[in-house]
């Protein structure tokens, strides 16, 4: 087991991300940010707060969960379902900003592209992860990415939170090959 | 979990996770989102031997919504009206790749009997076996009891919830009795001794023949419709005095505390154990209780269905 990020690295990942985010997109005032529950759900709303200090004004920002829309859905129990919340400003023409904690097969990410075309027609729609640790199954990217981190298969990424978790840390579990 | 027959195969967190589940896809169904595709592929089977418009409909509806593909089965119309066995429909639905049945039966215990002999390798849904049970109905009655007076919290701890009426014949109320229990309510059955079932007291319940005397001290009365199509015998003189005792007026309805809802599983008989003012009223849950029952039967299909084969077998 070996940290992989303290509590200052995540800190200044998601300052740095934010700043990108708010960069590539000429400010805020069309994005919508959404976070995949559970962890990635917390790291939206940090990431929309460090946002609307920057800029001065409320970000809009919510949850988006991709459980009903999983491919892999058979292949173990049923998953609980967490909460959905879209701002009341929606997504449609608008800048979506998927967030998530750990991009690995990118499988919940097409799940959340499709939930999203469910709910709106977002303009653009781009992805922020904390760690990128790759094995991609799906051809999907991250836009924006806190770290990354390269690991094999038989490893596991674990990301702590303070708000669930009671610490900020990313740790890597199991031995490389 | 892989099948759904009675309250008693069920732990109250199996319950609180059903009604959690619906809980966030009633929010979904809310929204603009009214169809997801988690069931997509799979067959879902209504075998109606009975008759039903809610029951059947809704989980139809639930089914459509998880983008299941849906085959209705009647009584009238199929060859179970030309006297073939369930066994012989059971392996005809297994031949036809059904991934769950959803059962209305007249026998009491036929839901079970489907499961317990393995004709089909499916989910089986009890949507209601004779006067013994009907679990479905009981998870949206809680859900719906949750919703309106269970001040965010996940059980039903300290509420009293009073049943009213025709319990002998009542799969409804036995099902309710056991999961409002076993969900922390105190229940209360309020019914003439000729409309109680043999053996009530070992219910987890109290029983009162005062409907009066009930009224003002429970959050929720749960009506009961009076089964006068399996009545063989006389149970009470005739139907105005059963009003008059057991049905619940615009009168008894002003007893009732200011926060409590009123609540009958349908089809009622208006101005039997119901005032059409009553059942109108803005206390009255009753219409409620069929949107809920979508998002309850939903939430079920998703629990028996929506996982993988890992969980087979550990019901």
């Amino acid at each position: 087991m070996s940290v992989a990020l303290s509590a200052q690295d995540i800190s200044r990942a998601l300052t740095r991300i934010s700043h990108e985010i708010l960069e590539k997109n000429h400010g805020s005032s069309e994005i919508t940010v959404l976070g995949i529950p559970t962890r990635g759900a917390h790291l939206a709303a940090r990431i929309a707060a460090i946002m609307s200090s920057i800029e001065g004004k409320e970000i809009a920002h919510g949850t988006l969960d991709i459980t009903l829309y999983r491919d892999d859905l058979r292949l173990r129990a049923p998953r609980a379902i967490m909460p959905t919340s879209i701002p009341p400003i929606g997504i449609q023409g608008r800048d979506v900003i998927l967030i998530d904690d750990v991009l690995y097969s990118g499988r919940t990410i097409r799940a959340a592209l499709d939930a999203l075309g469910e709910v709106g027609r977002p303009r653009t729609v781009q992805l922020a992860v904390l760690v990128d640790r790759g094995h991609r199954q799906l051809p999907i990217r991250a836009d924006f990415v806190g770290k990354n981190l390269p690991t094999s298969e038989k490893q596991s990424v674990r990301v702590s939170l303070t708000e669930i978790d009671g610490v900020d840390e990313v740790v890597i579990e199991g031995e490389a090959n | 979990m892989r099948h759904l027959l009675s309250i008693n195969n069920l732990s109250a967190s199996d319950a609180i996770g059903i009604l959690d589940t619906a809980t966030e896809l009633a929010r979904i169904n809310d929204g603009q989102v009214k169809k997801l595709p988690t069931l997509r592929g799979r067959t879902i089977v209504n075998l109606f031997a009975e008759d039903s418009t809610r029951t059947r409909i809704s989980f139809e509806a639930a089914a459509k919504r998880l983008s299941a593909d849906v085959i209705n089965f009647s009584a009238k119309g199929s060859s179970l009206s030309k006297g073939e066995s369930l066994k012989d429909t059971a392996q005809t639905l297994q031949a036809m790749g059904a991934d769950a049945v959803v059962i209305r039966h007249s026998a009491s215990g036929a839901a079970q009997r489907l499961a317990d002999l393995e004709w089909m390798s499916g989910s089986v849904i009890n949507a209601g076996d004779g006067t013994h049970e009907h679990p479905s109905q009981a998870l949206l009655d809680a859900f719906t009891i949750r919703k309106h007076l269970g001040k965010g919290a996940s059980d039903l701890k300290g509420l009293r919830i009073a049943i009213v009426g025709d319990v002998l014949h009542s799969r409804v109320a036995r099902s309710n009795v056991l999961l409002l229990s076993m969900l922390g309510a105190d229940v209360v059955l309020v019914a003439p001794p000729t409309l109680l079932p043999v053996g009530v007291e070992s219910w987890p319940a109290t029983i009162s023949y005062d409907f009066d005397s009930v009224i003002p001290n429970v959050d929720a009365i749960m009506m009961l419709r009076v089964q006068q199509e399996r009545m063989s015998d006389l149970f009470f003189p005739n139907s105005r005095e059963y009003s008059r005792y057991f049905g619940l007026n615009s009168e008894r309805m002003s007893a009732m505390a200011r926060h409590a809802i009123v609540m009958h599983p349908g089809p009622m008989n208006r101005g039997l154990e119901i005032a059409a003012d009553v059942a109108d009223s803005a206390r009255s849950v009753i219409v409620e209780q069929v949107t809920n029952g979508v998002n309850v039967r939903m939430a079920i299909l998703y629990v028996l269905l929506a996982g993988g084969p890992l969980e087979v077998g550990s019901n």
